[in-house]
């Protein structure tokens, strides 16, 4: 494989996944959001609801339509950039994509054309119902994008086969109920909650501001924050759970995200931090320049429990035998062991030596858990990028805290009937919006972004991974989707704020 | 059930389903048949225009979900070829994905305020959408018969040979014969469908006149394709899995399924009946029969190449390369998982005809798009 060729395939399938995530969360929750109104408009028959309904839909179709541009790229380049993931594992992680396809794929595009262009052509529970089903869709869909990558951050559910050099899948119900799989898929869809509703009160704040659309905003405003704040609460618990399996399945990662080199028992959290960038894994400098830590937090955040150890990055690395951590040079060992086993098995199974096609079968499986480890070229490979990953766990962690107490105050204002007496809490509202986007995408890289140097936790690194193909080939299509998915964005913004100004009394 | 079936049956029986998708985005892609038609059939008239654009534009999202599901199911059913193929003919794929990207905005986009691109860069991007996306499709679909120089090795990763990744199969009048022919097929599709979708009489009349036109034209570079076809060598595999050529492999497989073959005849004459009783006798319903047909052509098409015993990927670089049903699948266990979720797709078409009847049984007319509280694109 050429030089560089990684790195710009890495960097085309983040560009390509951070694009697509800059819409998808939007769907998944103004989907719900939109139900909730009409089925207030159908409950009360009531036209104002009909109208705001309308009107959030217009948005949500705007948004919906470049969501689905920036969407089939990512199914088909795990085949066009990623051809050896796609043949070393795509027994397993090929079936929850096309159940995805079948399952939920249709539903949403086919009731649709119904959410839009039915209203007069079936009935309102028919209407309602398509409604309700798009909002299904999108979500049963992110739960089977989301089965896949749980499956890429532990690995269950299946048994290397020699003779086909491929991971098989033995057990469906391990990949879909994975623990990864299914705290990933809760906390990802309520990030999604989260940033329509900071979508919808942000607009109905910036109405608010112009002291236009009043009714509407503050209704609007209502429905919005109740959703928020409920799935902000929700959110906190699946942020937990995430982190907690972090914790026991990718240490290295929950390292990465809290700066930690040396492990702890009783560790805290970081609340508030500068990363030293002198710091390295070898000397002796103190890891932060400036931080404020929440005692106990960080060993009962991840093994629910204040007095347990949490291995920090040279303990990963070089290994603690206090604690039964094994060093990553002696994965290293037992990997290269697996992979020369592999090629002693195909020679031996090629002169049908059934003697050693036992014995390296043997060893093999033996040494399979650590097969990835062998391709990996000095131990301090196994850590993620750290100050990527710390900085946006906790950007995250931030600014979700304030969404929570935003929403609590919007309701709480709102209700009181002392919204518009508040024109700091408005600006808020409205500068949120982008802060909402900017946590989802945050979240994206802690969890991808971590788990560096791996395609497949353990199984497999991103440089073995990669189709065989020249950088420049790469480097073409990369600045091709940057021009294109950069020039439907900027529509995509002035289309939505050119809606936004028309308002719900003359959008469609 | 399906554990009960040996591994060669879920093969087969996960090829049947791939033609099958193969067949349904056949028929589908009437929306980028129709899309290439706006200019032809509006004439300049922006309100048959927008009514031609809100017709394709209730339909369009099932042809992208159609591409996205056999993707997908290609994936796992049979993943050698995805990887081989996706990142072998990677310039072909890529340019197809760009084409269906630029689709995927330009309904909802295009006149809307503020667009940034301006209208007519929307309506080029649907052009585009549906002359070269379906070109290309038609020629990677080609592939399939006529081969690519790609080898597989012990680890059965793959390796291309050209380094024009896959644009090299633009170079042959066979790969170039099925795009083009596909191309007015979709076209004749898209008429069909305007015919049966829009209640307005000038519509319907350039949509027979386009017909007419496109119909020889198809006729023409589909007859080539059949000739080169049935003339042409092609690859097969002995009981050991190893793979030789075979002289009139695929005329040969067309006799030796005879099911196939009717099933190939049936939807070939279905499309020729279809436009005979759109053109001499005005009927306005045969958007099903030619739509049928197609999907029971190109489904035929598919399992000819890839069943009795034939390479459907083959390699001209390393003939033992070559992909066959039995060499590049999913395991046991996946295509039985994949085989139950695959008992939804019935129930998946239902509600589709359900909602398309829905939504269909009330004609578009010009008053409907002229309708200032319409959601109309």
């Amino acid at each position: 494989m050429e030089e560089h060729l990684v790195d710009w395939s890495r960097a085309q399938f983040a560009l390509t996944a951070i694009y697509h995530w800059l819409f998808v969360p939007l769907t998944l929750g103004l989907g719900f959001i939109i139900a909730i109104m009409e089925t207030i408009y159908v409950k009360t028959g009531d036209e104002f609801w009909k109208k705001t309904t309308k009107f959030w839909m217009t948005l949500f179709a705007i948004n919906f339509a470049i969501g689905v541009a920036t969407g089939i790229i990512m199914e088909f380049e795990f085949g066009t950039n990623w051809a050896n993931y796609s043949w070393f594992v795509g027994d397993i992680f090929g079936a929850p994509l096309a159940v995805e396809g079948i399952l939920a794929f249709f539903m949403e595009s086919t009731f649709f054309a119904v959410m839009f262009f039915g209203w007069d052509k079936v009935s309102k529970g028919f209407h309602l119902l398509s409604t309700w089903l798009v909002a299904i869709g999108s979500n049963l869909s992110a739960l089977w994008i989301l089965v896949a990558n749980g499956w890429m951050q532990y690995p269950v559910g299946m048994k290397f086969n020699p003779d086909t050099v491929r991971n098989e899948m033995d057990n469906f119900w391990d990949v879909l109920f994975s623990p990864v799989a299914i705290s990933k898929f809760l906390h990802t869809i309520t990030s999604g909650y989260v940033v329509a509703s900071l979508f919808v009160v942000g607009i109905s704040a910036w109405y608010l501001l112009k002291r236009r659309e009043i009714e509407f905003a503050k209704k609007s405003i209502i429905v919005a924050a109740s959703f928020g704040l409920i799935t902000s609460i929700f959110i906190t618990i699946t942020g937990d759970e995430s982190a907690h399996q972090v914790a026991l399945k990718q240490p290295v990662k929950l390292a990465a995200m809290e700066g930690l080199y040396e492990g702890r028992t009783e560790a805290g959290i970081v609340a508030i931090g500068v990363l030293n960038p002198k710091k390295t894994l070898t000397n002796d400098e103190e890891p932060f320049l400036f931080e404020i830590e929440a005692p106990y937090a960080l060993s009962l955040l991840g093994y629910h429990d204040i007095n347990a150890f949490v291995p920090g990055l040279k303990d990963l690395v070089y290994g603690n035998e206090k604690y039964n951590i094994e060093s990553a040079q002696s994965k290293m060992d037992k990997g290269k062991i697996a992979i020369n086993a592999l090629k002693e098995y195909k020679k031996a199974k090629k002169i049908n030596d059934i003697e050693n096609i036992r014995k390296y079968q043997e060893i093999l499986e033996k040494n399979m858990k650590y097969f990835g480890y062998g391709h990996l070229k000095k131990p301090e490979d196994i850590i993620p990028p750290i100050p990527l990953t710390f900085y946006t766990f906790h950007l995250m962690v931030a600014l979700g805290s304030w969404f929570l107490v935003l929403f609590a105050l919007l309701l709480f204002f709102t209700l009181k009937r002392e919204i518009l007496n508040h024109k700091w809490l408005l600006i808020s509202t409205v500068t949120s919006i982008p802060l909402g986007y900017i946590a989802s995408e945050a979240g994206w890289i802690v969890a991808e972004v971590g788990r560096q140097p791996w395609a497949i936790q353990d199984l497999m690194p991103v440089g073995i991974a990669l189709t065989d193909i020249s950088t420049s080939n790469v480097k073409t299509t990369f600045f091709m989707f940057l021009f294109l998915f950069t020039a439907l964005l900027i529509a995509e913004i002035k289309i939505m704020i050119g809606q936004i100004k028309i308002g719900p009394e003359g959008g469609h | 059930m399906f554990e009960d079936l040996t591994l060669l049956q879920l093969q087969q029986f996960w090829w049947i389903i791939i033609s099958l998708l193969g067949g349904l985005f056949a028929f589908i892609m009437f929306v980028q048949g129709g899309q290439t038609l706006l200019g032809r059939i509006s004439k300049g008239d922006e309100t048959y225009k927008t009514m031609l654009i809100n017709s394709l534009g209730r339909k369009w999202e099932l042809g992208f979900t159609t591409l996205v599901l056999f993707g997908g199911a290609l994936f796992a059913a049979f993943p050698l070829f995805y990887s081989t193929s996706f990142g072998g003919a990677y310039w072909v794929w890529m340019a197809i994905l760009f084409c269906f990207i630029i689709q995927a905005v330009s309904y909802e986009y295009r006149k809307k305020p503020n667009n940034f691109l301006g209208k007519k860069v929307y309506e080029a991007f649907l052009f585009i959408n549906g002359s070269l996306g379906v070109i290309l499709l038609g020629v990677a679909i080609a592939t399939f018969f006529s081969g690519s120089s790609f080898s597989v090795d012990e680890n059965n990763f793959s390796h291309w040979h050209n380094s024009l990744r896959g644009l090299e199969s633009l170079f042959s009048i066979f790969n170039l014969s099925l795009g083009i022919a596909l191309f007015f097929l979709v076209r004749i599709l898209g008429a069909l469908y305007f015919i049966n979708n829009i209640d307005n009489d000038t519509i319907r009349f350039r949509a027979i006149k386009s017909i007419k036109i496109d119909m020889p034209i198809f006729l023409i570079f589909f007859l080539v394709f059949l000739f080169l076809l049935f003339t042409k060598t092609g690859f097969a595999y002995d009981e050991n899995l190893s793979i030789y050529v075979q002289k009139y492999k695929y005329l040969i497989n067309f006799l030796e399924m005879p099911f196939v073959l009717g099933m190939f005849i049936t939807g070939i004459l279905m499309v020729i009946v279809a436009v005979f009783l759109t053109i001499h006798f005005k009927k306005t319903c045969c958007i099903k029969t030619g739509g049928l047909g197609v999907v029971l052509t190109v489904k035929a098409l598919f399992l000819n190449v890839g069943l009795n015993n034939t390479s459907y990927y083959p390699s001209t670089y390393d003939l033992q390369s070559s992909l066959t049903i039995i060499n590049s699948s999913g395991s046991h266990y996946t295509l039985t998982v994949m085989s139950y979720t695959a008992l939804m797709v019935p129930f998946v078409l239902g509600y589709i005809f359900y909602v398309w009847y829905q939504m269909d049984k009330v004609k578009i007319t010009k008053e409907e798009i002229e309708d200032p509280h319409a959601h109309n694109y």
